[in-house]
């Protein structure tokens, strides 16, 4: 066999079998979460700005002293995203109707894009519906940070020997677990956050649009994009107007790697063993059966290269 | 001086009782409620309701369907269209203190009600009542202006004593 033949035997037996199992194994539909999921319909209508849900975080997730009251609005002045020190933020957006309040936190998505970019497996998707991490198995290459579409994981950038990544975890440990809903949901005095299933939270966010659709923008926030969060949005105004990302989609994050990634334990588990049994048949037509190591290697691509 | 202070009583009395609007007249209202039933971190609401019958009138405003003006809206008329005053006009009456108990959220999830789904919880529906009105009306909105703070609620918002000290130490231990 000529070696140019070989090679291309090779290309396409690899190129057909990475087609067939990409097709038969990721091809299925995407995940839509889990049926007892449960999550936060949060209600920007509603929102007065009163910080208390940072406030109840930071005692709750046992967070640093805050640099000022939580009582103090002059915080509003400029936007801020959730840190190591504070795993939700309230920002202030100011429209024509008066200012709009918008909490920011983890979205607890149903395909999260940083449990897929995760190298060490630190992330779960918990059947609550909570998206938490293992800070011991986390070894801080902030990943998770650049996949997350929504810019929410922190770092520990105070700790010099082991920075890792801090962020919202739906209070799981302390209170979703057991059934209760999180701090922030708990302390709201608005009932901004309403705490459920997220089927049944759905359901009663078209609800409320529909019985008031003047008060509405007609559309829920996280019911679809990057396949479905969690926490799920209602605004009176158009939400690219109050920090969200219209240009998301609805395809999950994952979706973009899928393919490439499906291939990868083909890539690990099947070409050795193919390539092997390729250069085994290839030196045994020649008759050097009895005499298959490096040296048949180097002979037939002698002989290869003197053709 | 006595027959002068019963004269003076009965005036007040009068005027009163001229002052308190005709719906609501012969109805047992009491002229202050206290709210302190969601005690913690706020201390409790001395609530002026003769006040708030003077000024806004309409029971209705507040005690939506279940007392004076009977159901408006017209996505409960579909329903209620005929329905009379209810027993119970208290809030608390019908808003419940834990709106995420676990009975609650699985009562939601079976779907046995076809309405009345998305009931605020006591603390929401007082807030959004009174809050609600109050950014309308041009009253009091601040959280200090209806209820003073625990010294339990100054110590989760880092308020008041509690504080957190200005002048040095602070940046130690805060990521930037």
């Amino acid at each position: 066999m000529k070696r140019r033949d070989f090679l291309k035997g090779c290309m396409i037996c690899g190129a057909a079998s990475s087609l067939g199992i990409s097709k038969k194994a990721w091809g299925s539909g995407s995940f839509e979460g889990y049926p007892e999921g449960m999550g936060v319909l949060v209600d920007l209508t509603r929102c007065i700005g009163c910080r208390s849900c940072e406030a109840a975080c930071n005692k709750e997730q046992q967070l640093p002293e805050p640099k000022v009251p939580f009582d103090d609005q002059s915080v509003f002045e400029e936007k801020r995203r959730p840190t190591e020190a504070a795993y939700t933020v309230v920002n202030r957006y100011e429209q024509s109707g008066g200012p709009v309040y918008r909490k920011v936190q983890c979205n607890h998505c149903n395909e999260p894009a940083c449990l897929t970019s995760c190298f060490v497996n630190a992330y779960t998707k918990t059947k609550e519906g909570a998206v938490v991490y293992n800070s011991k198995v986390c070894v801080g290459c902030r990943n998770c940070m650049i996949a997350c579409p929504f810019n929410v994981p922190g770092y520990s950038y105070s700790s010099a020997t082991n920075p890792v990544i801090k962020k919202c975890i739906f209070c799981y440990d302390t209170r979703l677990k057991y059934g209760k809903p999180p701090a922030c949901v708990e302390i709201c005095p608005q009932e901004v956050l309403t705490f459920g299933h997220r089927n049944d939270l759905i359901k009663i966010g078209h609800e409320r649009i529909r019985e008031t659709p003047d008060k509405y923008v007609d559309h829920i926030y996280g019911e679809k994009e990057v396949g479905g969060t969690g926490w799920l949005y209602l605004s009176s105004v158009p939400f690219d107007k109050v920090g969200f990302d219209n240009t998301l989609g609805n395809e999950p994050i994952i979706s973009n790697v899928k393919e490439f990634l499906g291939t990868v334990p083909m890539v690990l588990s099947i070409w050795p063993a193919l390539f092997t049994g390729f250069h085994l048949l290839s030196t045994r037509q020649k008759g050097h059966g009895d005499d298959h190591g490096h040296d048949a290697h180097s002979k037939s691509e002698q002989e290869g290269a003197k053709k | 001086m006595h027959a002068m202070r019963n004269w003076l009583i009965g005036g007040i009395l009068m005027l009163a009782l001229s002052a308190v609007p005709p719906v609501c007249q012969g109805m047992n209202m009491p002229d202050s409620i206290t709210l302190d039933s969601l005690v913690q971190l706020y201390d409790k609401v001395k609530f002026d309701h003769a006040k708030h019958i003077n000024l806004i009138k309409d029971c209705a405003v507040c005690h939506h369907h279940t007392t004076g003006t009977l159901v408006e809206d017209p996505n409960c008329v579909r329903c209620h269209k005929n329905s009379s005053e209810t027993k119970v006009v208290a809030c608390k009456g019908c808003h419940s203190s834990q709106p995420f108990s676990a009975e609650t959220l699985k009562e939601k999830q079976q779907g046995t009600k076809l309405y009345h789904q998305d009931k605020p919880g006591l603390k929401g529906a007082y807030h959004q009542n009174c809050m609600g009105c109050h950014t309308k009306m041009g009253g009091p909105t601040g959280c200090l202006d209806c209820h003073k703070r625990t010294k339990a609620g100054d110590a989760l918002y880092n308020s008041g004593t509690y504080a957190p000290q200005k002048t040095q130490g602070n940046a130690a231990g805060h990521g930037h």
